[in-house]
């Protein structure tokens, strides 16, 4: 017997639908912490070989910019942490404000990233195997951080790109009205989602921008 | 209603102190701290990371079973990071035989 329209036959209650999306969720997040753990790993051997070239080419890049970046990524986990609360009230206005926030910031991200950044890196000759023009003695191995720059940052922001789809969808479900307090599970894991890159990039940051030193 | 439902002012308390350690890092990367400058960047990070994690992704108020499969991420890539740096590191305990040597050197050109 069904006691709500929000429950799934194959689940005992609510509470336990709810929890079983979500871990759902952590154990795909559990992988995607070790397709991001296979780079970071690399990066941290290739930092050890060649440490000089690694900080050198880290003081290269803006730190202006993924400061700023920081702090956009961290506000769209704001509005979408807000996000999660409107749907988990039934506040269904205040839910696709939140979530259209969130993608505008998502976006905002992203074209920081790639727009500014990316290209003014690539002008200034720092795109390895497309247009590199330094000739210092450790030319390779600044490209070589320069490849875990890319890939690293290439990668984030296609998560990121995933994440402004899955808001999309976000917001036409919640103008269907499919979600109720009984049943946001979609909006919960896709914030879960949301976070998780946030703190990819919240490593990324130092890694990439910082432990080089500024000084 | 289901799940935990946290208060705004919390969330906003919590983007503050992102916020913060977000200054503090880049902050402390611009003083010469020789090695602690890494160490600092890292624990900040593992500080911002916990925030999310926590507060943002409700994981205070989750069942074990969502601290398990967190638990699991942290050892594997523990175990990754583990393995390939003992690699790392011990290659130079075992002396290399010469005539590799000489293969070596042949091969770097």
């Amino acid at each position: 017997m069904h006691s709500s329209a929000a429950l799934a036959e194959q689940f005992d209650d609510l509470e336990q639908q709810h929890e079983s999306s979500s871990f759902g969720m952590w154990v795909f997040l559990a992988t995607e912490v070790m397709f991001f753990g296979g780079l970071f790993t690399a990066y941290i051997i290739y930092r050890n070989f060649y440490l000089s070239a690694f900080e050198a080419g880290s003081r290269l890049l803006n730190v202006k910019i993924g400061a700023a970046n920081t702090a956009v990524l961290l506000c769209s986990s704001l509005t979408m942490a807000l996000g999660v609360r409107a749907a988990q009230l039934g506040k269904k206005k205040l839910l696709i404000t939140f979530l259209v926030l969130t993608l505008l910031l998502g976006l905002a991200f992203i074209g920081i990233k790639l727009g500014l950044e990316w290209r003014h890196d690539y002008l200034e000759g720092f795109a390895p195997g497309v247009n590199w023009t330094y000739h210092g003695s450790d030319s390779r191995h600044l490209e070589l951080f320069f490849c875990f720059y890319f890939f690293l940052t290439g990668i984030h922001a296609l998560h990121m790109l995933i994440g402004v789809g899955i808001l999309t969808t976000l917001i036409i479900m919640a103008g269907r009205g499919k979600f109720s307090p009984q049943r946001y599970n979609p909006v919960e894991v896709s914030g879960l989602y949301w976070h998780f890159v946030d703190i990819v990039w919240i490593f990324l940051y130092p890694l990439l921008y910082l432990i080089g030193g500024r000084y | 209603m289901v799940g935990h439902v946290v208060h705004k002012r919390l969330y906003i308390l919590v983007f503050a102190g992102l916020i913060g350690l977000t200054a503090l890092t880049t902050g402390v990367a611009f003083i010469d701290l020789g090695k602690w400058n890494t160490l600092a960047a890292l624990a900040i990070a593992v500080c911002k990371a916990s925030l999310v994690v926590l507060f943002f992704m409700h994981l205070r108020w989750s069942s074990g079973l969502m601290r398990m499969a967190l638990l699991a991420a942290f050892v594997w890539f523990a175990i990754l990071v583990a393995l390939t740096l003992s690699d790392e590191f011990t290659r130079q305990w075992t002396p290399v035989p010469s005539s590799w040597e000489a293969r070596m050197q042949q091969n770097v050109r």
